[in-house]
């Protein structure tokens, strides 16, 4: 075979390949790493003969970055409640209308109508979680239920407690611990943060993401942290307990939504309906451990979160939630000056 | 007719853009690749932030400032960037240790190697080369296995009763320290490893011939040969470790900010990419300036003792 044939040859398997592909319906995902159930996607491939692909992001920060450069591929992308209004605004995500498709009327009513989303128009809840306080308690026995554990640590817990290097979650944290409000540019509230930060900082141990493992492993004893990280600790040592601070603490909210640049926007609208659907939900939450915004889940979900502390918030604490807000550019550039100093 | 003087200088054009055209995939591969890149670094930084990531099209020279001064957020005086020069000092500081520990254990690594059979050297050289099969990432995972509380080294300490409580190396500067060493030390081991194999040994025997003491062959004859190596070596292990990402934070915890730490800030959760990019500029620089200062000075001395 010569040059020429071979090429010719190789264009047209080319073309037959993708053409083949297209037939049969493709959806390219773009979300959090480890966080999509392989059960509930081979369900859905398996429901409406859809090839899915899956590509893994570590932040909020870079998924932004690579959708605004375009050219991704991606049809369907999974920001937080915080950068929702953000893809909106720059025109990155189109109108599905999530509000009036077929399973919408599962999705419970404190998430029906939210506020970086009015109405639904674009997104569609996938999961929801807290930030609390995760103690072992063969460590500390004492009340555990406020941030003074990592602002103003107890003696026992002393160069054993690690923060999650989120800076808006502990910036929210710090300001709930003064007595400030979220967002907050208020310089007399800031200046109590930076001290209490700055004043706080020799107690910890590190600043790192991968908790599980360190507490698990008693690198740690205690540590801010995510719900859902907090439940698979509790689950492996069941003296690691999740705490509600009651100075306040922040909820955070995953959502999926439909890129303007998407090239299956039909399988994707089809996929924002799949998991609104209770069992389907219910897959995702057995996966990535965190709770659904979808009513009727519940009786799907495994047994070891059907009641979790770390999932159920108990009512008593459900009134100190409060949904974290994207601040304005000229307070995060405060907050940035602030956590460049605490971790000079 | 064309004159043979018009031959001759169709030629040598004809030559001249043949030369140009073949040199241009070279060309184009290094504008593409590396000038180019940067030279997007170079424009960013002076450009104004967006409001979520990126940058606006509007010059401002606030972020080179913001490198070297700071407003202070409460009483609004400016000072220097004291935040920015902790780091930067801690990173340089971070560097140069990590140059000197790599020296003095790879130095006699080297001197070991070389002063080998030539059939062994061989096997040496390849167990020197294996660890670069590892991706870095595993590395340092490595020596967090072995240092942290439960880990290789405190389990043995305290089965043998040596100690009580667990000694705490992770999270320290030291973790940070014997991992940078470990994961940097075959570059230092190989470029003096290249020298020493090319050293006469008959000029050591001569040394000890002359009465001259062991320090004293060291420090006369074998060091002034090797000083090729051993700069190669220095500079091939300071450059990286002063943009070192993965080793201090796996090691240290994240507490202390690294100079890239500080740079991955503001493409991240600052939000600021014009001081990111001014940032890295500026790292470039003090790397660029530190180097012409430090091959300069090796120059000179090498040549008084040649």
């Amino acid at each position: 075979m010569n040059w020429k044939t071979t090429a010719t040859a190789m264009g047209l398997a080319l073309l037959a390949s993708t053409g083949l592909a297209r037939a049969d319906g493709v959806l390219n995902i773009y979300n959090w790493g480890n966080y999509t159930s392989p059960d509930v996607i081979k369900k859905f491939e398996a429901k409406y003969n859809v090839k899915v692909t899956i590509t893994d992001y570590d932040s909020n920060d870079t998924a932004l970055a690579k959708v605004r450069q375009g050219g991704t591929g991606f049809d369907i992308a999974v920001p937080s409640q915080t950068y929702v209004p953000i893809w909106i605004k720059e025109g990155l995500i189109q109108e599905t209308d999530p509000g009036k498709m077929e399973n919408f009327k599962n999705v419970a009513p404190e998430w029906a109508n939210p506020d970086f989303d009015p109405g639904r128009k674009y997104s569609v809840p996938w999961a929801w979680g807290t930030i609390g306080v995760v103690v072992n308690t063969d460590a500390y026995k004492g009340p555990a239920n406020t941030w003074g554990i990592v602002f103003n640590t107890p003696d026992e817990l002393k160069g054993k407690v690690n923060v999650v290097p989120e800076m808006g979650d502990v910036m929210f944290a710090a300001i709930k611990y003064v007595g400030g409000q979220q967002c907050t540019d208020d310089k007399a509230v800031l200046k109590k943060v930076r001290d209490l930060l700055v004043a706080a900082k020799p107690n910890w141990i590190a600043m790192e993401y991968n908790t599980i493992e360190k507490m698990g492993a008693g690198d740690f004893k205690a540590t801010s942290d995510w719900n859902g990280s907090a439940l698979r600790q509790r689950l492996a040592n069941p003296a690691i307990h999740y705490n509600y601070p009651k100075e306040g603490f922040g909820l955070w909210s995953d959502n999926v939504v439909v890129l303007k640049e998407a090239k299956n926007v039909e399988n994707a609208k089809l996929f924002q309906n799949f998991i609104m659907d209770p069992e389907n939900a219910a897959g995702l939450s057995a996966f990535h451990r965190y709770a659904n915004a979808i009513t009727g889940s519940d009786k799907y979900m495994p047994a070891d979160m059907k009641d979790a502390p770390e999932v159920i918030i108990p009512a008593a604490d459900k009134p100190l939630g409060e949904l974290q807000q994207m601040c304005p550019p000229e307070t995060q550039e405060l907050y940035t000056k602030i956590w460049t100093e605490l971790q000079k | 007719m064309a004159t043979a003087e018009e031959v001759a200088k169709a030629v040598e054009r004809r030559d001249v853009r043949d030369r140009w055209l073949l040199s241009a995939p070279a060309l184009l591969v290094i504008f593409l690749a590396a000038t180019g890149p940067l030279l997007i670094v170079l424009v960013y930084s002076f450009l104004t932030p967006g409001s979520y990531g990126d940058v606006k099209w509007q010059f401002s020279p606030e972020a080179w400032i913001a490198v070297f001064l700071e407003r202070d957020i409460f009483d609004d005086t400016l000072s220097i960037a004291a935040a920015h020069v902790t780091i930067f000092l801690r990173s340089i500081k971070l560097s140069v240790v990590t140059t000197i520990a790599t020296l003095v254990l790879g130095f006699p690594t080297a001197y070991f190697m070389a002063t080998r059979s030539e059939k062994t050297r061989d096997l040496w050289l390849f167990l020197i080369t294996i660890p670069f099969w590892t991706n870095l990432l595993i590395r340092t995972f490595a020596v967090l296995q072995i240092i942290r509380n439960e880990g290789i080294i405190n389990t043995i300490l305290l089965k043998l009763g040596i100690i009580s409580a667990p000694i705490q190396i992770l999270y320290t500067d030291t973790a940070i320290l014997i991992g940078m060493a470990y994961v940097y030390l075959p570059l230092m081991v190989l470029p003096i490893y290249a020298s020493m194999e090319k050293l006469d040994f008959r000029l050591v025997e001569a040394g000890y011939d002359l009465y001259a003491s062991r320090f004293q062959v060291l420090r006369r004859i074998i060091f002034p040969l090797v000083k090729p190596g051993v700069i190669a070596g220095s500079i091939l292990v300071f450059i990286p470790a002063l943009g070192a990402y993965v080793t201090p934070s796996v090691l240290g915890g994240g507490k202390n900010m690294m100079l890239s730490n500080l740079i991955e800030l503001q493409f991240g959760q600052g939000r600021n990419w014009p001081l990111g990019s001014a940032l890295s500029i500026a790292v470039m620089i003090i790397v660029m300036v530190a180097l012409l200062a430090y091959v300069r000075n090796a120059g000179k001395s090498g040549v008084r003792h040649g």
